[in-house]
C-alpha cells in the first residue's frame, strides 16, 4: 500500500462542530457569598450550624436501622445463596445422578463425590462431601446441576468452633424434600430406563424411535 | 509520742490526709469519667446516627468499657524498630499527664480543689501547650509519613489556637480580677454567670476547646480518612490507649473549664455543688459528642483562616469591649 494515498484508504472525517462550551461555572460555598455583606453571611453560617445540630439531635428519636441479629433476623429471599443442600424428587428418591458437573464447576474445588449405581441401574453418589470452609457460595454448582439436585438455601448460620466440622457429608447435605423445585423429577423427562420404567415411558417422554424406519 | 500527737501536728496530719484524699478522689473520678466517656460517646453517637451502639456487654453495654480496657491491655504493645524509641515511649504519657495535672486547679465544689493555685488559669494554659508536645513528638518519633504530617498539623494548629484560646479567657479574668478558678466561680456568685457578659469569649473558647482536644471539626491531626490515624498511626496497645484516655480526659477538662469559667462551676440551687458541677460538665461533654456527629472536618487552610481571620479578631474585640466596660465601671 503506497503511503502517498492515505485519503483514499481512510476518508477524512470532517471535524465535528459542537456548540461552544458553556462558561457558566456554578459557584457554590463561600466563593458564591464572597461579595455579599458580612453580617448576613455570618448569620446564615451560625443559623445553618445550629440547624445542623438540631437535625442531628432529632435523629435520636427516629427508628433504628440496626437489626439486632441473634434476636432479630433479616429477611433472606428464597433464592439467597446460603447453605448447600441435596434435594429429593417428589417421589422421595435422591435427585443427584452423580454426574460430577457441580464438582467440575466449583471454582474452589470444595465438592467431592463418588458415583455408583443401584441394582436398577440408577446412578447416585456413594458419598458426597462439601467442604464449607472453602465454599464461596457462588452458586455455580446449582447452575451446573442438570437435575436440580444441588441447591443453595437461605441459611447462613453455619459457624463452627472446629474447622473439621465445616466438612459436610452426604447425610448432612441430603434433605427430605424437593427444595425450590417442587414437581421436577429428572427421570420423568430424561428418557432413561431405570428400574420400574422403560425407556420413553414417562409422561414427558416420547417412545424411542426405531432409527431404521427413517431410512429411505 | 505525746509530741507527735500534739494538736498542731494532728491538724497538719489531718490536712495532709484530706489533701491526699482529694487527690485520689479527683484522680479516680476523672479517670472513671474518661473511661465512661468511651461508652457514652459510642452510645450517644449511635443514638443520633440511628444505631444502637454497644449494648451487649452488661446492662446497656456499660461493661463494654471493661471489655475494651482488657482488650487493649492484652494487645501486643509494639514499638516499631524504625522509631525513635525513647521519645516514642514518652510521648503518649505526656498527653495524659498534662491533662490530669490541669485538673489539679479545677474546683469541683466550694473548697474542693487539689491545689488552690493563684495562677490556676495560666497553669492550665501552660499544661495545654505542653500537651501539644506529646502529639508533635509522637508524630516525629514514629518515623512514618502519616504520623509526621499529623504532628506537623498539630504544631500549626497549636500556633493558631493557643493565641486566641488565651485571649478569650482574659475577659473572664478581667471581670473576676483573678486567675484563681475558685475566685472566678466566687465572682460569678456575686454577679451573674459569665456566659452572659462574656458570650463572645465563651464562643471563642468553645471553638478553641474543640481545637485543643483535636476533635471534629478540628481533628485534622488524626484525620482518619487521609492520614490513617495521624500522629498515633504507629501506636498500639496501651500506648494508643493512653492517647485515647488522654483525649477523653481533655474533653472532660475543657468541659469542666467552660463550666467553671462561664457557667458558674458548682453554683446552682437545691443540689450539692459537686452534682451541679457534674451535670453541667456532662452537658458540655454531650455537646462535644453531638458536634462530632454533626460537622465535617475543616480543611487545613480553612482552619487557619478561621483561627487568624475570625477567632483572633473576635477575641481581641471582646477583650476591648470588656476592658472598656470594666474601666468605665471603675471610673
Amino acid at each position: 500500500m503506497s503511503p502517498d494515498r492515505p485519503q483514499e484508504l481512510r476518508p477524512r472525517i470532517p471535524a465535528q462542530t459542537h456548540p461552544p462550551l458553556t462558561t457558566d461555572v456554578v459557584v457554590t460555598g463561600h466563593l458564591a457569598r464572597r461579595g455579599q455583606p458580612l453580617v448576613p453571611r455570618i448569620g446564615r453560617t451560625v443559623w445553618s450550624t445550629l440547624v445542623g445540630i438540631g437535625i442531628v439531635i432529632s435523629h435520636a428519636w427516629s427508628s433504628r436501622d440496626t437489626v439486632q441479629y441473634p434476636e432479630e433476623m433479616t429477611y433472606l429471599p428464597p433464592r439467597y445463596r446460603g447453605r448447600i443442600v441435596l434435594s429429593r424428587d417428589p417421589e422421595g428418591e435422591e435427585r443427584c445422578v452423580a454426574c460430577y458437573l457441580c464438582s467440575a464447576a466449583c471454582p474452589v474445588d470444595c465438592i467431592a463425590l463418588q458415583a455408583t449405581t443401584d441394582e436398577t441401574g440408577r446412578r447416585y453418589p456413594e458419598w458426597f462431601r462439601i467442604n464449607f470452609s472453602r465454599c464461596i457460595f457462588c452458586g455455580f454448582c446449582e447452575d451446573a446441576c442438570p437435575t436440580y439436585a444441588i441447591q443453595l438455601t437461605p441459611d447462613v448460620e453455619m459457624s463452627e468452633y472446629e474447622r473439621p466440622n465445616m466438612v459436610y457429608e452426604k447425610e448432612d447435605l441430603l434433605i427430605s424434600g424437593p427444595g425450590k423445585y417442587h414437581t421436577h423429577d429428572f427421570y420423568r423427562v430424561a428418557g432413561l430406563a431405570i428400574g420400574g420404567k422403560g425407556k420413553g415411558e414417562a409422561e414427558n417422554e416420547a417412545p424411542p424411535r426405531d432409527v431404521r424406519d427413517l431410512l429411505p | 509520742m505525746s509530741a507527735l500527737l500534739s494538736a498542731g501536728a494532728l491538724v497538719a496530719v489531718t490536712a495532709w490526709y484530706w489533701q491526699l484524699l482529694t487527690v485520689l478522689l479527683v484522680l479516680i473520678a476523672v479517670l472513671t469519667i474518661a473511661a465512661g466517656l468511651i461508652w457514652y460517646e459510642r452510645r450517644l453517637l449511635s443514638l443520633v446516627q440511628d444505631r444502637y451502639g454497644p449494648n451487649r456487654v452488661g446492662p446497656l453495654g456499660l461493661l463494654q468499657v471493661l471489655a475494651d480496657t482488657f482488650k487493649i491491655l492484652f494487645k501486643e504493645d509494639w514499638t516499631p524498630p524504625f522509631s525513635d524509641r525513647r521519645v516514642f515511649v514518652v510521648a503518649p504519657s505526656l498527653v495524659l499527664v498534662t491533662a490530669l495535672l490541669s485538673f489539679m486547679v479545677v474546683p469541683v465544689a466550694e473548697g474542693w480543689v487539689v491545689i488552690d493555685l493563684n495562677v490556676g488559669l495560666l497553669f492550665i494554659l501552660a499544661m495545654s501547650s505542653l500537651a501539644v508536645y506529646s502529639v508533635v513528638l509522637a508524630g516525629w518519633s514514629s518515623h512514618s509519613k502519616y504520623s509526621l504530617i499529623g504532628g506537623l498539623r498539630a504544631a500549626a494548629q497549636m500556633v493558631s489556637y493557643e493565641v486566641f484560646m488565651g485571649l478569650s479567657l482574659i475577659g473572664v479574668v478581667t471581670l473576676a480580677g483573678s486567675f484563681n478558678l475558685s475566685d472566678i466561680v466566687a465572682a460569678q456568685q456575686r454577679s451573674i454567670y459569665y456566659v452572659f457578659p462574656q458570650f463572645i469569649g465563651f464562643v471563642v473558647f468553645l471553638v478553641a476547646g474543640f481545637a485543643e482536644t483535636r476533635r471534629i471539626p478540628f481533628d485534622l491531626v488524626e484525620a482518619e480518612s487521609e492520614l490513617v490515624a495521624g500522629y498515633h498511626t504507629e501506636y498500639s496497645g496501651m500506648k494508643f490507649g493512653l492517647f485515647m484516655v488522654g483525649e477523653y480526659v481533655a474533653i472532660t477538662l475543657v468541659s469542666a473549664l467552660i463550666v467553671t469559667l462561664f457557667f458558674g462551676g458548682w453554683l446552682g440551687p437545691w443540689l450539692p455543688g459537686v452534682v451541679w458541677f457534674l451535670i453541667k460538665t456532662l452537658l458540655f461533654i454531650t455537646l462535644f459528642i453531638i458536634v462530632r456527629g454533626t460537622f465535617p472536618r475543616l480543611r487545613y487552610d480553612q482552619l487557619m483562616a478561621l483561627g487568624w481571620k475570625a477567632m483572633l479578631p473576635l477575641s481581641l474585640l471582646n477583650l476591648l469591649i470588656t476592658g472598656a466596660i470594666v474601666v468605665a465601671g471603675a471610673g
